[in-house]
């Protein structure tokens, strides 16, 4: 069970703060032709499996051609989507003066538009990361992934809106930026705003399916069939592999979400502390970061979004090395391991929460830590009732409050 | 990258092909990445609308010099004597574009270009052309640009003054015209440091013995004895046209060679000559009396105004604007100007208060500026 993060004084916070800033100038200051070539490189076997894929599909009434081409297609769009797209549209390679390598213009094998990525993503979710009520990477407004947003019995449906979202994840992500539920729950209205998000998400979606849904299948002659099946079947495996990853990265045990009024006036440091606590990583082979997008190293990307991913892994054991030094724990472990405690997560939150029960908080290890002492008293008199989960967000990592309430040094050597 | 089976005059789009590049089934087939982005893989010149160009040779006039030859893909639509091209190549992983005007006639068969790049001792690019073109080697090119041209039809008396590497876009106004059998006079005021140093010598010479209107002189400003003394001085008109005044002039080379040039013109009530020049001017920036706040609006940052051009206040607030030349010239920087006036640091004008397009590289905000940034 994951104990509770440290207290950290705002000095501490301040020196986390410039140590971490000193990894990223260091790695600014060494980016180069390396960085370029692994881009282009994987671009290359990207465009290559794309086009061997589509090409092994008008095939595909060979056994051993449609399951070729249907794994090429879909190793082509996790490429693209995650360590290409993804990234690069991070800006992470914007340095390059490259028009092609441009995070502003860049677009991906996806529905999402790219213009619509950006600001969902780039902003609204790194900026506010795991912020309830701020973060729409947070259930992306469908599911309820925190004991925060209050249970309807809507969320019974919990689980099996975790699959739908799933299988259908690239529209999941396309309808993001536009707040769909909010409109159709009435919160806010249908605006030229959000007509013109719409629109673009129409033109991004029709592009995607006249490619693979109408025009290869057509070409392909007698083969329609089973380019159809195989375009289909590349986007759902896509769709599974993104959004298991995806949920892997903030939502395992141990990571914690916050409030909004609990990172009012963050100070970089406070915001790379909270970075670090709302993340976690993933386990693997180097094919595996790749196919993640290096989204496995989740903290390092959180903290560094701009940075070329692929020199995440470089930095993990500095990064790592930090926490230790502060006592913040490295949340990290096999994607089974990770995604199974998603997944408990998905199911237990579709329940209402248990009754406060007699001796059940103190039966919550997190909250026998000296840490725990620092909860604002409101706080914990509203939360208590509601807390099902062990791990429970304390006072002490109200970092607002650890500047003025009680200090809790934590063990720093 | 180059496959050596395909030789780039093979995989040049003709006709069909180049229309089969740009069908909007092909377009809709590769969507979202684009045609050029699948085909520049079998081939770095084979692209439905991108201009890229493939060296075919490299020589060393002087030690300070590169000339290359270039062969341009179908896209490029040619250029006219005296204008510029965006040449971009990597450097350590970086996309860097400065402009260099072609030296060859306009005229040149097969659409070749040659491209003249002088070194600086701080210019990156220049350096890496110089050291590590050769043959087969890629590069990026935008289309011909600028004002800085021969009119048509052709003036009767043409007076080209040039200074070091400026020579370039004068030498391409004198092969065009030398090409057409042009049969006006020809005065060619021609300024380099040293005859080490003198680019497109041997030549001029050659030229000047075939066309009897042409008359080329050349001035070694750090040798005392040339066949011009010093700097450019209105005596030295005398030496290649017979009436200043009734030629056609087009100037190119460093601020200072242009400044005397215009002061000569000035003095005798002439129009202004055509000029270009390529150098930056010397920009002195008043950091210390900038007020204001800049907002760049498309990412929420903001800074004090540092009096620094808005490329560099972006920079140094953590933005990576797009750019190219940084003196203003190849617009790759362009950007929205939201609200605020802006000084451009080269005519010294000031700007509207509304929203418009702005080269950042050359702009210093005057008080509180917004940028689509």
């Amino acid at each position: 069970m994951p104990s509770a993060p440290p207290v950290l004084s705002p000095e501490q916070l301040h020196a986390l703060g410039e140590e971490l800033d000193a990894i990223r100038a260091r790695v600014v200051a060494d980016l180069g032709e390396r960085d370029v070539d692994y881009i282009n490189r994987l671009i290359r076997v990207q465009r290559g499996l794309e086009v061997a894929g589509r090409g092994l599909l008008f095939a595909g009434f060979l056994p051993p051609a449609w399951i070729g081409g249907t794994a090429a297609l879909s190793l082509s769009k996790i490429l693209d989507n995650m360590e290409i797209g993804h990234n690069v549209m991070h800006g992470q390679y914007d340095w390059t003066g490259d028009e092609r390598l441009n995070g502003k213009t860049f677009e991906w094998d996806t529905a999402c538009p790219g213009e619509q990525w950006r600001h969902s993503h780039n902003y609204m979710h790194h900026t506010h990361t795991n912020i309830v009520g701020k973060d729409r990477d947070i259930g992306y407004g469908i599911l309820r992934m925190s004991e925060d947003e209050p249970w309807r019995p809507y969320y019974l449906g919990n689980p099996l809106y975790a699959a739908l979202l799933a299988t259908f994840f690239q529209y999941g992500v396309a309808m993001h930026d536009v707040e769909a539920e909010q409109i159709a729950a009435g919160e806010s209205a249908l605006d030229d705003e959000k007509r013109d998000k719409l629109q673009a998400i129409w033109r991004k979606v029709r592009g995607q399916t006249l490619k693979d849904y109408v025009l290869f299948p057509l070409l392909s002659g007698p083969s329609l069939p089973f380019v159809l099946a195989g375009n289909a079947t590349a986007n759902l495996t896509r769709n599974l592999w993104a959004f298991t990853i995806i949920f892997c990265g903030h939502f395992p045990d141990g990571t914690e979400q916050f409030t909004e009024e609990e990172t009012e006036n963050e100070t970089r440091g406070e915001w790379y502390y909270r970075q670090m606590l709302g993340s976690a990583n993933l386990t693997g082979g180097k094919l595996f970061h790749i196919l993640a997008g290096n989204l496995s190293y989740q903290i390092e990307h959180h903290l560094f979004p701009d940075l070329p991913a692929h020199r995440y892994g470089e930095i993990s054991e500095e990064v790592r090395e930090i926490r230790e030094r502060y006592g913040i724990p490295y949340n990290t472990g096999p994607l089974h391991k990770q995604f199974g405690s998603v997944v408990r997560k998905i199911v237990k939150l579709a329940l209402p929460p248990l009754p406060a029960l007699p001796g059940l908080r103190g039966s919550e290890p997190g909250l026998n830590k000296p840490a725990a002492q620092a909860r604002p008293p409101k706080r914990a008199a509203t939360k208590a009732g509601s807390r099902t989960l062990p791990a429970p967000r304390t006072g002490a990592r109200k970092l607002t409050a650890a500047k003025t309430g009680p200090r809790k040094r934590a063990a720093v050597a | 990258m180059i496959n050596p089976v395909l030789r780039s005059s093979q995989i040049r789009p003709h006709g069909l092909g180049r229309r089969l590049l740009r069908s909007r089934l092909l377009g809709a087939l590769t969507y979202p990445h684009g045609v050029d982005r699948y085909v520049e893989l079998i081939h770095p010149l084979l692209l439905a609308r991108d201009v890229r160009a493939e060296v075919t040779a490299v020589r060393h006039q002087t030690s300070r010099s590169v000339t290359l030859a270039l062969r341009p893909n179908e896209n490029w639509r040619g250029f006219r004597a005296g204008q510029f091209v965006g040449v971009s190549v990597k450097v350590d992983g970086v996309r860097l574009t400065r402009p260099y005007s072609p030296a060859g006639s306009e005229q040149a068969a097969d659409g070749a270009l040659e491209l003249t790049v002088s070194t600086h001792p701080d210019g990156r690019v220049s350096r890496h052309l110089r050291d590590h073109a050769r043959p087969g080697m890629v590069v990026d090119l935008t289309q011909a640009q600028g004002e800085f041209i021969l009119p048509s039809p052709r003036p009767q008396r043409v007076l080209l003054i040039s200074g070091g590497s400026g020579i370039t876009p004068v030498m391409a106004m004198l092969r065009t015209l030398c090409q057409e059998g042009f049969a006006g006079e020809i005065g060619f005021l021609n300024y380099a440091r040293s005859p080490t140093l003198a680019l497109y010598d041997a030549e001029l010479a050659t030229l000047a013995l075939r066309h009897e209107g042409l008359r080329v002189v050349r001035g070694f400003t750090r040798v005392r004895r040339s066949e011009l003394a010093g700097r450019f001085d209105r005596e030295h008109l005398a030496a290649v046209t017979s009436d200043h005044a009734a030629a056609a002039t087009f100037v190119c080379g460093p601020p200072a060679l242009i400044d005397s040039v215009r002061t000569v013109w000035a003095k005798d009530g002439l129009p202004e000559p055509a000029v270009e020049t390529f150098t930056a001017p010397a920009l002195r920036f008043d950091t210390d009396g900038a007020e204001g706040r800049v907002s760049f609006t498309a990412s929420g940052r903001q800074a004090a105004n540092s009096g620094l051009p808005l490329l560099e206040q972006a920079e140094d607030a953590g933005l990576a604007p797009e750019h190219g030349c940084r003196m203003g010239i190849c617009n790759t920087c362009s950007t929205r100007k939201r609200t605020g006036t802006v000084r451009n640091v080269i005519s010294g004008g000031l700007s509207s208060a509304g929203e418009e397009q702005i080269r950042i590289c050359v702009s210093v905000p005057v008080g509180d500026v917004a940028l689509d940034l």
